[in-house]
């Protein structure tokens, strides 16, 4: 079964923005690497006559016309779970960093 | 000898929709210069438990625009999770499309079209300095606005050629209706993927192991700066035997260079799945051969027609066609001039055309009526009306009975000297066009 790297947790915590210590990084590893052993138990089911779907409800096509309605909340409804804010914007520390996507 | 460097280029073009309300909830999705945040609900904020409720208008422009791209339209096709931090996305995730887009493939003005589909816009950021702290602002407005990308395969090779592709893929759009595709607006967004192969790489069919981004470009002007100064970067950069990494570069303006955003270190690792909260979507070969008879006469086809229809020359028709508006304008002229003078008039379509774009006649008046009025005072001869001219043409035709056998026995040349009487008669006010077209008649009689 998937036995992870160091490097492989890093990556993981680098894509969840989390600085980890070294320490961390060598709790993290046994840990993750039991989670991924336990989901991959999943990999012993028979799926060979089973048809792939990526939803479980049954359901196509929910679908809706193009037509505005009122939102339930207004601006300061909108702003009203932070107390940083700036004439009507949510505020928060310069982001620096390019995006990495558009 | 010099290793030929060839520019391989393939192009990203994001188009916001011009849907009324949002992709997944019933917000507006008019979001420009609109004060922050008065636009948004639970859901294209991503607030706990909210459910996305897909837009059927979306769907159906993303569709058209694939069939107008020639592309395939896939008859299952579902929403994915594409997931990344930044602080204008508010879920954390982009509800976007990855395996199964709405459109795959496809060919438009000579260039392969890989995919079309169909994604959320995110907020808008604003940078500023609040009591002398560098801050970021966001507003949610456009959180969700539908954001349809079209990505072609890496087909060109020079600038020109991207720029007027890029020109008749924003005129489609205006046609087909479905966006403004306003760069100043940012309703169209551009990135464009460079890379330079060398003569081994174009003789075996290769592409370069590298290639870079250009991202963010908000104009034509802006695209063919940054795409020229990042091609001479690569190619002294590969002339000095250096080697090119896979990464994203901006372009800066006041420097005319571009710089590196983000390196081969930071690859894509979106970690994409399905979005469980969307049902897939499936269509029938029924509904696209109905959006297929929706779709109005396009550029190409408008410009093919014109000059068949109007004998109007490649640079009038060209002209008429790349502004919609102005195509219309003109046919309703025409439409107009023909209903008041009668078809074949001294009013052709060529001088309506002249008129507008020589003489810019369209812009001083909005409505073609206005044009059509302005050209009779323009030419001002008050013609003989129809019966007068019919009137003279019979007497001249009795009067010179000579002439008229000669015309009818080969002398078309007689015919300048019948009007010339005719003219005569009516004091020189008759059509000259309309003179000739009852004389010709009456000779045939």
């Amino acid at each position: 079964m998937a036995k992870l790297s160091k490097a492989d947790v890093t990556h993981v915590a680098r894509l969840a923005k989390l600085d980890l210590t070294d320490t961390e990084i060598n709790k993290f590893l046994p840990q993750l690497s039991q989670i991924l052993e336990h989901v991959g138990e999943l990999g012993k089911v028979d799926t060979t006559d089973l048809t792939p779907t990526s939803q479980t409800a049954g359901l196509t096509n929910v679908l809706r016309e193009d037509e505005v309605k009122p939102s339930s909340i207004d601006q300061n409804g909108a702003l009203s779970g932070t107390n940083k804010t700036h004439n009507g914007y949510f505020k928060v520390d310069a982001i620096l960093t390019e995006r990495s996507d558009k | 000898m010099k290793n030929t460097l060839i520019p391989i280029i393939g192009l990203e073009v994001h188009i916001e929709l011009a849907t009324k309300t949002k992709l997944f909830c019933t917000c507006s999705a008019d979001h420009f210069s609109k004060k922050p945040n008065t636009q948004v609900c639970p859901i294209c904020m991503g607030l706990p438990g909210a459910l996305p409720y897909t837009n059927y208008e979306a769907v159906i422009s993303t569709i058209k625009f694939g069939l107008a791209m020639g592309s395939t339209i896939n008859l299952f096709s579902k929403f994915d999770r594409k997931h990344y931090f930044y602080p204008d996305l508010p879920k954390s995730y982009q509800i976007s499309q990855y395996d199964l887009p709405f459109c795959v493939g496809g060919n438009f003005a000579g260039k392969r079209i890989r995919r079309v589909h169909l994604e959320e816009d995110t907020g808008k950021l604003v940078h500023e300095t609040i009591d002398g702290v560098k801050s970021s602002l966001i507003d949610f407005n456009r959180s969700s606005v539908p954001l349809m990308e079209m990505v072609t395969e890496p087909d060109f090779h020079d600038i020109e050629s991207i720029i007027s592709f890029l020109k008749d893929v924003q005129l489609i759009v205006r046609y087909l209706g479905i966006s403004n595709a306003d760069m100043e607006k940012g309703s169209m967004r551009l990135e464009a993927n460079i890379s330079l192969a060398n003569s081994e790489q174009v003789i075996a069919n290769k592409l370069p192991n590298y290639r870079v981004e250009l991202k963010n470009i908000n104009s034509f002007k802006f695209l063919e700066k940054a795409a020229s100064v990042e091609i001479k970067r690569q190619t002294e950069a590969l002339e000095k035997g250096e080697e090119l990494v896979q990464e994203t570069r901006g372009y800066n303006e006041v420097k005319q260079s571009t710089f590196s955003q983000r390196s081969k270190a930071d690859a894509h690792d979106y970690r994409y799945f399905p979005e469980a909260d969307l049902p897939p979507i499936e269509l029938s070969e029924l509904i696209i051969k109905n959006l297929q008879l929706t779709i109005p006469e396009l550029p190409e086809q408008k410009r093919v027609r014109f000059e068949k229809e109007y004998e109007l020359s490649k640079d009038f028709a060209n002209i008429l066609v790349s502004d919609l508006d102005r195509a219309n304008y003109f046919e309703e002229a025409l439409r107009q001039a023909q209903s008041k003078f009668g078809q074949g008039a001294t009013l052709s379509a060529r001088t309506i055309a002249d008129l507008m774009i020589n003489r810019k006649l369209d812009q001083e008046f909005p409505e073609p009526a206005g044009l059509v009025k302005k050209i009779i005072e323009l030419t001002s001869v008050a013609y003989s009306s129809n019966e007068e001219v019919e009137n003279a043409v019979k007497s001249v035709l009795i009067e010179n009975e000579k002439a008229v056998s000669d015309y009818q026995t080969g002398n078309g040349n007689v015919i300048g000297f019948l009007i010339g009487m005719t003219q005569k008669k009516l004091q020189g006010k008759g059509n000259p066009q309309i003179v000739r077209e009852k004389l010709l008649e009456g000779i045939q009689k």
